[in-house]
């Protein structure tokens, strides 16, 4: 960064961060500071867009209306998130014709995560109870982001999510009380998703290339591992409610630190998921562009029409 | 209440007939999750599911109620084979393309606002209630694929040439809207169910003014395939059906 | 780049309940205004958030100019004489 010292705009704007004064969209921001943001509301973008994908996988199959209607009605939420981001991003200079072709072409990543199947019924709980408890922890620290509409997507997001994690929760209480088959499929997919939950947070703060520039802006407010480590804390006793074992041998509670330690994550798998190795990464982006040029036809004659017919005020305002 | 004068089984099965259709219809709606062609309108067609869920679980567990036999909504979603099934043909189709969904929506969405409309003064007050709520939501869902008819029926050349097509694959479906049968006919009757034949001019005022605006044409005669009344449908609803049931059925007397 | 087609970019305003002002809330796509209306709606009162809505298409707003906020917001600040609690007035009158 020692070259970009030379604009003398940057320092009173990093003043201003650290006055805790919000970033908004007509703002001049250093060109690194824009492009930091979108990579990153883009990526959490997909990631809302993307994520629609293995859970809506069993919407057809729910085993009950009212799982049904949960499951519909949550999947809608991630889609109505991703709009809120994509929002937000575009007020950053970006369009969403760019975002999407960046999401389809892979320029642009989402969380890798969604790179895993979802093999039963319980993967939806599951994803529910840890997934989004992963995102939650991490977006209730983004509602605190220096940039403004990101900030302000996020409450709205936050607020609106509260019940994900709760369903997923009481889904996964449901099997795990249930018939043996139904504990067995609980404990399965608790077994598959632990580890990729704790990835959602990135590497270690020590290999985070960006994340110290990030909290100097306070597009970050909290390093991964911290939260990493809240996420585990807090999910440690929901699991014993459960009556269900998170697959880790030296998840411990330590007494000195006041934390549950915790075993090393495998971070080779994690790198090569992200790079496109996981079990869905082709078929994710697949089934995107399928729908994105599916519905090119759509698209073009809604604004064929709208061209064609000039329209009349919509009627007074009030 | 007059439904001490018809029988309860007559009652159940009308209320079969109407939750059927909106349980159908959901889950065909709901295939499109991700799918859509626009974000904006993934959170539009997952609301029609959303509202059409609603009212089947409402009605189907209304069914439940009157057969007083311990059938729940979910027994009753989950465990009839596609025989047992008295949906309309139309609601059972594929999407295909969004055009077939679109006119699907149009054909459905006005003739069950024109029913609500109707219901909504039945004597039976479960089925008003349902009526008078999802007569809201069946308003929103006509206005949601009147927009859209126009714009592809009137977009660009393909957009107009896949409606055709649509239309033409769905329109043999609109007779059975309108079909009276004697179950109906002896619950309205009573003050109960809504006349099937007294909808279809208001139904046909709504696709005609429509597809006026969309420059789009279809037959002067209704369309002549019928049976998902009396059970007898398409192909496609057994696929449906297995896909939607498989897990249910795989765990007898699990609680989900 | 290939144009994928996306449509214009609305802004999003909603009143809350009656007797509320329309507050901005986001922004969406959309064709044209009816459908921008309804997406408005699908999008934004999942939770019954709201009991009208405007859409105003993001392209004919006018915004001040972020560098010129010192010359346009500024000077009210030492009109002090403008607020209520500029004046002394004794305590148990009602003024």
């Amino acid at each position: 960064m020692a070259g970009a010292a030379a604009d003398p705009r940057e320092a009173a704007f990093q003043a201003s961060i650290d006055a805790e004064r919000s970033v908004e969209p007509r703002d001049w921001m250093p060109e690194r500071y824009r492009a930091t943001l979108i990579r990153q509301i883009a990526q959490h973008a997909h990631s809302e867009i993307i994520g629609m994908q293995p859970e809506g996988n069993w919407i057809t199959r729910a085993p009950s209306l009212r799982r049904k209607a949960i499951l519909l009605a949550k999947v809608q939420d991630e889609a109505g998130h991703g709009l809120y981001l994509y929002s937000a991003a575009e007020t950053l200079g970006v369009s969403r014709s760019e975002l999407v072709e960046m999401l389809q072409t892979g320029r642009q990543k989402y969380s890798s995560i969604f790179n895993y199947p979802t093999l039963t019924w319980a993967d939806v709980g599951t994803i529910g109870w840890l997934v989004d408890g992963a995102a939650i922890t991490n977006q209730l620290a983004l509602t605190k982001t220096s940039y403004g509409p990101y900030a302000r997507a996020m409450v709205r997001i936050c607020r609106e999510e509260s019940f994900h994690q709760r369903q997923g929760f009481e889904l996964l209480a449901q099997l795990s009380r249930g018939t043996p088959a139904q504990r067995a499929m609980a404990q399965d997919a608790v077994d598959r998703w632990w580890w990729p939950s704790l990835m959602m947070f990135g590497p270690p703060d020590g290999s985070s290339p960006n994340s110290a520039q990030s909290m100097k802006w306070k597009i970050k407010r909290v390093s991964n591992d911290e939260l990493r480590q809240r996420f585990v804390d807090m999910t440690v006793p929901q699991a014993q409610a459960l009556g269900l074992t998170l697959p880790d041998p030296e998840l411990n509670w330590n007494e000195s630190s006041g934390h549950y330690d915790f075993g090393p994550i495998d971070w080779d798998e994690f790198a090569k998921v992200l790079n496109g190795d996981g079990p869905c990464n082709a078929e994710r982006i697949r089934v995107r562009r399928e729908a994105d040029s599916g519905g090119a036809w759509v698209r073009e004659a809604a604004r064929a029409w709208a061209a064609k017919h000039s329209h009349p005020a919509a009627g007074d305002a009030a | 209440m007059s439904t001490d004068v018809v029988a309860a089984s007559d009652l159940q099965v009308y209320a079969l007939y109407l939750g059927d259709d909106c349980l159908i219809l959901s889950h065909r709606l709901a295939e499109l999750a991700a799918h859509a062609p626009e974000f904006e309108e993934d959170v539009a067609l997952s609301n029609l599911a959303l509202d059409l869920l609603g009212q089947a679980r409402a009605l189907l567990t209304y069914a439940g109620v009157v057969e007083a036999a311990g059938r729940d909504e979910d027994a009753l979603a989950y465990g009839r084979d596609d025989r047992e099934f008295h949906n309309l043909l139309l609601v059972e189709q594929p999407n295909f393309d969004f055009a077939h969904t679109i006119v699907r929506q149009l054909f459905f969405a006005s003739y069950q606002l024109a029913l609500y409309r109707r219901l909504e003064h039945s004597q039976d007050l479960t089925l008003a209630a349902v009526a008078a709520k999802g007569a809201k939501e069946a308003s929103y869902h006509r206005d949601h694929a009147r927009l859209w008819t126009v714009r592809l029926g009137d977009g660009t050349k393909e957009s107009h040439s896949r409606m055709e097509a649509a239309v033409g694959f769905l329109w043999p479906f609109t007779g059975e809207l309108f079909q009276p049968d004697p179950i109906t006919q002896r619950l309205v009757a009573a003050g109960i169910a809504a006349d099937p034949a007294a909808l279809e001019p208001v139904w046909r005022a709504q696709i005609d003014q429509t597809f006026a605006e969309a420059g789009l044409g279809h037959p002067v005669e209704l369309g002549i395939r019928q049976g998902g009344r009396s059970g007898l449908h398409s192909e496609h609803l057994g696929h449906l059906l297995s896909e939607m049931q498989h897990l249910h059925r795989s765990h007898p007397n699990a609680s989900w | 780049m290939k144009e994928r087609g996306s449509w214009p970019l609305w802004e999003v305003f909603l009143r809350g309940r009656r007797g509320l002002a329309h507050q901005h809330v986001g922004s969406l796509h959309a064709p044209d205004w009816e459908l921008a209306v309804q997406n408005a709606r699908d999008l934004y009162t999942r939770r019954g958030e709201g009991v009208s809505i405007w859409v105003v298409e993001s392209a004919v707003i006018h915004a001040s100019d972020p560098d010129d906020g010192g010359p346009l917001f500024d000077p009210p600040a030492d009109k002090v004489y403008r607020h209520p609690t500029f004046y002394e007035v004794p305590e148990d009158l009602k003024l």
